[in-house]
């Protein structure tokens, strides 16, 4: 399984997270984990996802998603996984 | 499974702390070009770059997208063209066609850089060689992406007083082949001592003759995510200090590592080093004399610059190659002046000077790098300045360089204006006595004896 982590970061409104479930369930992406927080009305999610559908075209999915983000005014950043687990795990 | 607070560390060095992977370098052997038809080596070169290096670009562009880290830089290192174009190459004039075609090609593939337009001449120099040599005012002047270096000397066989006589002409002439741009010419030219041959930063980079024919090196950066840390660790003693420095540079060396082996893995092409170097840029923040000054010091050039400098030093090396597989190529703090606002500010006000710079070039990698001095400065003064560097690098089996750029028509006071990742530095005073005596003797200082160490 190949893993990616989007992170959203940005003022609270209605319907984040449902437009960004959207967004992935349109593009085969299976959510398998989501932590989220709200810190002084701002809106902080990490969702651990399956990307293994979605292999060839996983560089345009990630321009895609930061236009929704810039759509509903909240900055989201989607990275495959090892750039976090070669840093922080041995 | 990973959490918040370490994706958001992450996010945080690369956003904010300007974490980046500082270079992709595709190292190309063009041992295989060579011929004695000049006509016949230069289809072959620009052939072979071009066909090895087609996707180089796009796939860092890839790379960089899909794991969210910026690489600022694609380049090539291909092997010394004093060796690939000996046999074709009768005149300096020769040489320069093959810069041309080099140009031609990394502007093909689109490669901001492409090094390798060297002469290995620690010991002797062939025809070849020198012909090269005389050819880098030219090649530099009408090049724009092609950069040239030139090993002087080494801990095995001394050094070449020669060729550091000849290159304090080429790097005066070099400056005055391109005086209408601020001398930009020196800026891509380095004269080495214990050149690396997997060394995959500009301007000295180029394919050793000990290599494969393709390999990628990889550059890392990050003194700004080393000098976050080092803030929060203040007023601390040495042991945190250390640990500090170690665990992040660790973390750096890994996105690096990260990073090669996905390169390595999409363009076919095995894996060479990680080079663990602090490499600053001129923006705000991104500065090694920034973390020197976060370490204690009121101003890098300070006492103390030598002994905080060893330490960053050491302490990243040993943060790195833990993190990595394989390093190689320079591997330490670099130190330019023009590339690192905090070094620029330092010499502006006086506490940084020349000689601090050679202390502390002692100590870390390279050398006296990017260093901007008067244009009247005679050639056999950067002579002993290039003398000075190598007896340093000689004795103490290191890699040093030269890169020193006397500004044609400038003195003490102003500025010059390099550009981009170049920066821009205030012109350095240089000790005014002669030493055309020394550098003018001919032939070789030998190599250092390696016992009766104390």
């Amino acid at each position: 399984m190949s893993k990616a982590i989007i992170t959203v970061v940005g003022r609270d409104t209605v319907g984040i997270i449902a437009k960004v479930c959207t967004f992935l369930a349109d593009n085969h992406v299976n959510i398998l984990d989501i932590s989220q927080t709200i810190v002084q009305g701002y809106f902080n999610m990490m969702m651990i996802v399956d990307i293994t559908e979605v292999e060839g075209r996983f560089g345009a999915m990630v321009e895609e998603i930061e236009k929704l983000g810039d759509s509903i005014g909240v900055k989201i950043k989607c990275q495959k996984e090892e750039i976090f687990t070669s840093m922080h795990r041995i | 499974m990973l959490n918040m607070f370490e994706v958001i560390e992450t996010n945080n060095m690369i956003e904010q702390e300007k974490l980046d992977v500082r270079t992709i370098t595709l190292g190309i052997s063009l041992l295989d070009c060579c011929s004695s038809d000049l006509n016949e080596v230069n289809e072959k070169i620009y052939q072979k770059i071009t066909t090895l290096a087609k996707n180089l670009v796009s796939t860092g562009e890839e790379i960089e997208r899909e794991f969210g880290i910026p690489i600022v830089n694609k380049r090539i290192s291909v092997t010394p063209i004093s060796l690939v174009g000996g046999a074709a190459c009768r005149t300096p004039e020769d040489f320069v066609t093959i810069a041309e075609t080099l140009d031609r090609a990394a502007k093909e593939v689109g490669v901001n850089f492409l090094g390798g337009y060297s002469a290995l001449v620690s010991k002797g120099m062939t025809k070849a060689d020198e012909n090269l040599i005389r050819s880098i005012p030219q090649a530099l002047a009408c090049t724009e992406r092609v950069c040239s270096s030139v090993n002087v000397g080494s801990t095995k066989t001394g050094i070449n007083m020669d060729a550091v006589n000849l290159m304090g002409e080429m790097v005066k002439a070099t400056a005055e082949a391109t005086k209408d741009q601020d001398s930009l010419g020196c800026a891509k030219l380095v004269v080495f001592c214990n050149a690396p041959d997997d060394n995959p930063f500009m301007a000295g980079a180029f394919h050793g003759v000990t290599e494969a024919d393709a390999v990628i090196n990889v550059g890392v950066s990050g003194p700004g995510v080393v000098k976050v840390a080092l803030e929060k660790a203040r007023g601390q003693n040495f042991e945190v200090l250390c640990e500090t420095i170690k665990k992040t540079a660790f973390k750096i060396t890994r996105v690096g590592q990260l990073v090669a082996q996905e390169a390595s893995k999409r363009l076919g092409v095995p894996f060479g080093i990680i080079d663990l170097s602090l490499a600053p840029t001129p923006a705000v923040g991104d500065s090694v004399a920034e973390i020197l000054e976060e370490i204690g010091l009121e101003r890098v050039g300070a006492p103390g610059t030598t002994a905080a400098l060893a330490m960053l030093n050491d302490q990243v090396k040993k943060g790195g190659v833990m993190a990595s597989s394989y390093v190689g190529g320079l591997s330490g703090a670099f130190i330019p002046v023009s590339e690192d606002q905090g070094m620029i500010d330092a010499v502006s006000l006086g506490a940084l000077t020349i000689e601090k710079l050679e202390a502390m070039t002692c100590v870390c990698s390279v050398g006296l790098d990017m260093i901007a001095v008067p244009g009247d400065t005679p050639a056999t003064t950067i002579a002993g300045v290039i003398a000075d560097e190598a007896a340093i690098g000689m004795v103490n089996q290191k890699t040093t360089a030269v890169r020193i750029i006397p500004v044609i028509g400038k003195g003490v006071g102003d500025t010059v204006e390099f550009g981009g990742l170049l920066g821009y530095a205030p012109v350095m005073p240089v000790n005014t006595y002669s030493c055309e005596k020394f550098v003018t003797r001919g032939g070789r200082i030998p190599a250092p004896i390696h016992s009766f160490k104390n």
